[in-house]
């Protein structure tokens, strides 16, 4: 650790005030703290985890749900996914989310890092501890697996029936219009340091009033520097809004627009391999465990919170589904139990680093249960066909999380509070205002995917077209967009 | 020659074998088939979607044996594939006008 001079501090703010970019610390010279190697190890890992989740684990979830003449298609789609977005966001997709702005700050970032341009294995960026770095490129592969996620979890809404041209177009698009300005609006924030010490040089500045007002400004422009929803308060630890909502609200514009599958409601649409279903929910509560603790972008007790949390409430939620469908249905049933999981995992992921054990246990149940109801009941009520619940499961329980962490984060509940880095501790907690943000962090966020991602849509549908001949459909995907089938017996 | 015809529940398919095979039938042809009588289907749930299974998997068993064997094959079969319950198959026997063995020439019973 580093002690923080008058000076050193005072000028630290005031560059941070002038060159912007502050997320990264590489332009702290020679004072700037270097990585803790368990960090740095620890995020690797949790990068690593977090591609688990998706390949294999989200492509195999998704592709035993879905008739064995289409499985390849869905798994296609999955891969096709991580391997766009993977280089993409290298190329501007980080420098997009992660940069400052200019005037459009609020919304979305810069090119200043198009290319990874200036960033070498010394770059280093800050965690969310004073103090704390860990290396950029470990910070902007962490990052890349959620990008890469992301769309991928759309995938499952218009399963079986969307062209693979037409999605091979929609994801580049939809990651640079609709992802990358989100993961700026909620995760682009100055860091820790630039708050801090601004805070420290106001404190400092005593009774002079041209230091003080400076100083003030620092901090003002320290605030300022964030996204739209991070500066509103909103709270979302490792992506309910950015991923799950965001991802959720996309994929139910896009079975609406793209419209029911071929026989939906007449014939059997029954999943081929739910043996794989259940592998791949497993994979992905595994891979979670690098989405959510890896979130805290150190090895440390928050880590350890969202560890732990991302147990619990997983598994209260399985047994929150399979408590309510028993009740309901007659029989629980192991897709029911596995969705329940997933329901759970969504619900955790803005809650992991904010809510106590015991709140996660709540939100985790609650999840199971309405995601089932809407599942089983609603989506039924409303016709339209999201093959996967992509909106039942993410965007519900996104929602639910989201609007859970609000409450959960409250310390008499067992959370954490919001640690304030102009105090250096844990502000006060006032519910109704967390909740308030929260609730506007949804809403943003479902008019923006919303909004965005049919627009996406319609224009791909323009270009290539998003659906393939009914003939084809009937026929399958693997066959007529890839030429090869999953099995041959 | 008589053609014993039988759809039966999938497990009893052993013990029909060795039984026909105690009363010295040379061969027989298995094909796994789906269908429904009486005991009709059941429903199948998948999140929100409900599936009537109407068709029930079965196995079909096709023997030829001699006309003077047929009372014998039946009962062999009925009392090796008979479970009590509802689903336990039905046994339709038909006429066989001629047999050929592809490998010899050999005809009708000589051929069975």
């Amino acid at each position: 650790m580093m002690t923080w001079t008058k000076s050193g501090a005072s000028r630290v703010a005031a560059l941070a005030a002038v060159t912007l970019p502050l997320f990264a610390s590489a332009a702290l010279a020679a004072e700037a703290p270097t990585p803790n190697k368990g960090d740095t190890a620890f995020m690797m890992i949790a990068a690593v985890l977090v591609l688990l989740m998706t390949v294999p684990g989200l492509a195999l979830f998704y592709g035993g749900l879905v008739r064995s003449k289409n499985m390849l298609s869905v798994l296609m789609q999955v891969f096709y996914s991580v391997a766009i977005v993977s280089v993409i966001w290298v190329v501007y997709g980080y420098s997009m989310a992660f940069t400052e702005g200019g005037l459009y700050n609020a919304f979305v970032g810069g090119f200043s890092k198009a290319f990874l341009s200036g960033v070498t294995p010394d770059s280093t960026v800050e965690t969310f501890t004073r103090g704390v770095v860990i290396p950029e490129y470990v910070f902007i592969a962490f990052q890349l697996t959620f990008a890469c996620i992301t769309p991928a979890l759309i995938a499952g809404a218009f399963a079986e029936r969307m062209k693979f041209s037409a999605y091979a177009l929609f994801i580049p698009l939809w990651v640079t219009i609709v992802y990358f300005p989100m993961a700026h609006m909620v995760w682009y924030w100055a860091g820790p340091e630039a708050i801090a010490s601004a805070a420290k040089a106001i404190a400092d500045a005593g009774a002079d009033a041209t230091k003080k007002a400076a100083a003030e400004a620092a901090l003002a422009a320290a605030n300022a520097n964030a996204g739209l929803l991070f500066s509103w308060g909103a709270l979302d630890f490792a992506g309910g809004t950015v991923v799950h909502i965001n991802a959720g609200i996309a994929g139910l514009v896009g079975a609406i627009i793209i419209g029911k599958r071929v026989g939906y409601g007449r014939e059997a649409m029954a999943p081929h391999s739910l043996t794989m279903t259940m592998i791949g929910a497993s994979l992905l509560w595994v891979g979670w465990f690098g989405f959510n603790a890896g979130s805290a972008l150190e090895a440390g007790g928050t880590a350890a919170l969202a560890m732990i949390n991302t147990f619990v409430a997983t598994g209260a939620a399985a047994l929150g589904w399979m408590i309510i469908e028993n009740m309901t249905k007659g029989k629980p049933s192991l897709l029911g139990m596995v969705s329940g999981a997933v329901a759970g995992l969504v619900a955790v992921t803005p809650a992991a680093g904010f809510a106590g054990p015991m709140g996660s246990i709540v939100l985790g149940f609650v999840s199971g249960i309405v995601c089932f109801i809407f599942c089983s009941g609603i989506k039924n009520a409303l016709g339209y066909d999201d093959a996967l619940d992509v909106f039942g499961v993410h965007a519900v329980g996104g929602m639910i999380g989201a609007i859970g962490t609000g409450i959960l984060a409250a310390p008499m509940l067992g959370g954490t509070g919001v640690f304030d880095y102009t105090t250096g501790k844990v502000g006060d907690f006032d519910m109704m205002t967390q909740v308030i943000a929260q609730a506007k962090g949804v809403g943003f966020t479902i008019l923006w995917s919303g909004i965005l991602s049919a627009i996406l849509f319609k224009l791909v549908d323009i270009v290539v077209g998003l659906r393939p001949a009914t003939d084809e459909e009937r026929e399958g995907l693997d066959i007529v967009d890839h030429g090869e089938r999953a099995y041959n017996y | 020659m008589k053609l014993i015809t039988a759809v039966i529940k999938p497990f009893k398919l052993e013990e029909v074998r060795q039984a026909l095979n105690d009363l010295g039938v040379q061969g027989m042809t298995v094909t796994e088939v789906k269908g429904f009588g009486r005991q009709k289907g059941h429903t199948e749930i998948y999140r929100g979607a409900e599936y009537a299974v109407s068709f029930l998997p079965k196995i079909k068993i096709e023997a030829v044996v001699a006309s003077t064997d047929v009372d014998r094959a039946i009962a062999a079969i009925t009392a090796a594939a008979k479970t009590g319950q509802i689903g336990d198959g039905k046994i339709f026997v038909s006429t066989i006008e001629k047999t050929v063995r592809i490998r010899t020439g050999e005809s009708d019973l000589a051929a069975l």
